[in-house]
């Protein structure tokens, strides 16, 4: 393994489901990577394939089809792996944040066994008060006040942010080096997401791991990411380093995503949404899937695919005419 | 803010479960800290009639248990010459066809009703619960067929399983708890089916795979767990149907053998008209021993069932 290869490798990954009206292409060649110990934030419209790639990254899509692409993680090939060492990357060297804590935690198991199973689950060895010994530690790491009396309780007397913190404490606790967050901030109060967001970087730094920050809100991936995966329609349509995809989008989904933002020296009334909505994944556009709401669109946008080309350093973008857009006049985002 | 921003994800709010959560907990805001456990267990203590019956059924475990400092003859000793003699100081209950002592023979096969009843709803329910997981959570082909042989199960009459059972293997107290358990390992493989299929769909369960968990590992630390109020309920209710199963059994000759005494076939003397019409000491007392007992177990199981779901109450 060298020091460049990245922790994590994306290429060309796709997956379908099938429904009763057809075959739905939920990820559609998609390609990405993550460095070690890098915060990567990856934003899309509901819908554009964010949740599946994650699943599929622990190759668990429910009912889904693996339809092509590979998926490496430190150089193995996850896709080829045995069931039982996938077992011992879920959870251990991968773990994952839910969206909603409430959903995600056994209603009728208390916070404390919750995560000595977790710990358990991936030592088999270890002693069961070793493993309360640590699993208090953990608590009292992501800032639980008394976590000795909280070890003992069930979910539903923590408050969301509490259970945000718990379930943080269970994805860390086997020590991972990638860690996936899927909207973690989505189902709390607006006054509870920043304390949670400051959880998470204590938690990268504790632990180093590298983390894939999935969100539809571009202020939270200003704030954490180094890098940001912009998908759409099942695919990656620009990629690259934060600052850089702010200031110089070079993608027009990207830059609608950007001109939507509320800011601080616009009037609510210079607002742009992006026109129209995402395409139907049963049947997408041909071509570039964004050509129906793309003001830049023309003949060859509907006729020919856009591959995810670089557009400079470390910079990637899946339009014919990324060029055209370094003529925008963009401006840095406020939260 | 929010709805200034494009069509954006929205969070998938799972009321249901935060419903499934306060439910657990004993049904209220108020439920503070007791694990939902304690919760039943009070809601079992405030229920009469299940106490009642609960008590009942320590006191013939109590009888079984010390049978032979309570019985003052011996449930073997023939006397022909004092055969079915009516109650007396000596024969509380009087004497059986061979000159037996009723009383002695009716705390001694306590013992082996209760042995039999409950050794056989234990196995119905653990392979009941074996099989309803496995079905639920593997699906397909191999729900499919286990279903179809629970289902077969039950669409025969259970006393038919086993009599044919007991016919084919031959009478012995091992063969009469498999040939039960036999009939009613079903009930609880659809009962744990149905709950796996609920939990199957539970956010956490995908959590658990998330972080590493195998099928077994989540049939041991999530889905029987969750089952287990219910399969607790199930297997005491199973316990009354194996006392009768034995007891029906018995009499026709296909349990317990005699000499040794079981409530069931204490009856097999009451089976000429003379007996019943004139002798009511050879059939009354283990008659009344095995309807008190089915009755407090069902009164134990409903009282159960109500304390483990209380949204159910009411339901007979
Ligand atoms: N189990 C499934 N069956 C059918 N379609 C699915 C399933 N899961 C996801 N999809 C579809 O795949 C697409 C991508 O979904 P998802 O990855 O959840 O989007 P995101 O997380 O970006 O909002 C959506 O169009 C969704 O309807
Ligand atoms: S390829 Fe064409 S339609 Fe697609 S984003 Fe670029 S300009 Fe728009
Ligand atoms: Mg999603």
């Amino acid at each position: 393994m060298t020091q460049s290869e990245p922790l994590l490798e994306v290429d060309d990954l796709a997956v379908e489901f099938r429904t009763d009206e057809g075959v739905v292409k939920a990820v559609d060649g998609a390609s990405f990577t993550v460095d070690r110990g890098e915060i990567v934030g990856v934003v899309g419209e509901s819908g554009s394939g964010k949740s599946v790639t994650a699943m599929s990254i622990l190759g668990l899509v429910k009912s889904g089809r693996r339809a092509g692409g590979t998926i490496r993680f430190r150089g193995r090939d996850l896709g080829a792996l045995p069931a039982k060492e996938l077992r011992s990357i879920r959870g251990g060297e991968i773990a994952m944040i839910f969206q909603d804590p409430m959903t995600a935690l056994n209603p009728v198991v208390t916070i404390g066994r919750q995560i000595v199973e977790a710990l358990r689950l991936h030592d088999k060895k270890l002693a069961k008060g070793a493993a309360r010994d640590r699993a208090i530690e953990l608590l009292a790491l992501v800032g639980m006040p008394d976590a000795a009396a909280r070890f003992r309780q069930y979910p539903h007397e923590f408050s969301g942010g509490m259970r945000q913190r718990a379930m943080i404490a269970m994805a860390i606790a086997n020590g991972p080096s990638l860690l996936i967050a899927d909207e973690p901030t989505t189902a709390l109060d607006v006054t509870i997401q920043a304390q949670v967001l400051d959880l998470l970087k204590v938690a990268q730094q504790e632990t180093q791991a590298a983390t894939l920050l999935i969100t539809h809100d571009l202020g939270v991936v200003a704030e954490l990411a180094d890098r940001v995966v912009v998908m759409y329609a099942g695919r990656v349509v620009e990629q690259g380093d934060v600052i850089t995809v702010f200031t110089e989008p070079r993608h027009p989904y990207t830059v609608g995503l950007l001109e939507s933002l509320p800011r601080l020296d616009r009037d609510v009334d210079e607002l742009h949404p992006i026109p129209g909505s995402p395409p139907s994944l049963l049947a997408p556009p041909p071509g570039c899937p964004f050509h129906p709401r793309c003001p830049l669109a023309r003949d060859r946008c509907r006729t020919e695919r856009p591959p995810l080309r670089a557009v400079g350093a470390a910079h990637h973008s899946a339009c014919h005419f990324a060029e055209e857009l370094a003529a925008v006049v963009p401006t840095e985002v406020t939260r | 803010m929010s709805d200034l921003r494009p069509s954006l994800d929205t969070p998938d709010v799972a009321a249901a479960e935060v419903a499934v959560a306060v439910d657990a907990a004993g049904g209220g805001p108020r439920s503070g800290r007791r694990s939902p456990r304690a919760m039943a267990a009070r809601r079992f203590r405030r229920n009469r009639v299940a106490v009642g019956g609960a008590i009942f059924l320590v006191l013939i475990l109590v009888v079984a248990v010390f049978a032979p400092l309570i019985a003052n003859h011996s449930p073997y000793a023939v006397d022909l010459g004092a055969i079915r003699q009516p109650p007396s100081g000596d024969h509380w209950l009087g004497t059986d066809a061979s000159g037996r002592d009723v009383f002695a023979r009716l705390v001694y096969a306590a013992r082996v009703s209760l042995l039999v009843g409950v050794a056989a709803a234990l196995l119905a329910v653990v392979v009941g619960t074996l099989v309803g997981a496995v079905a639920g959570l593997f699906g397909g082909w191999i729900d499919t067929l286990l279903m179809r042989t629970a289902d077969m199960m039950l669409s025969f009459p259970n006393i038919v399983v086993v009599i044919v059972l007991a016919g084919l293997l031959g009478p012995s107290i091992p063969i009469l708890v498999i040939a039960i358990a036999a009939a009613e390992w079903p009930t609880a493989a659809r009962l744990v089916r149905g709950v796996t299929l609920a939990v199957r769909e539970r956010e956490y369960l995908h959590a658990a795979r998330v972080a590493g968990a195998s099928r077994g590992w989540l049939l041991r630390k999530h889905i029987v767990p969750a089952a287990m109020g219910q399969i607790v309920v199930v297997g005491t209710i199973s316990v009354a149907g194996a006392i009768l199963s034995e007891a029906v059994l018995s009499f026709l000759g296909l349990g317990v053998q005699p000499p040794q005494a079981s409530w069931g076939n204490m009856l097999n003397d009451a089976q000429s008209l003379t007996v019943i019409q004139s002798m009511p000491w050879l059939w009354l007392p283990p008659g009344l021993a095995i309807a008190a007992t089915v009755l407090s177990v069902n009164f134990v199981g409903d009282g159960l069932r109500d304390a483990v779901d209380p949204r159910q109450s009411g339901r007979s």
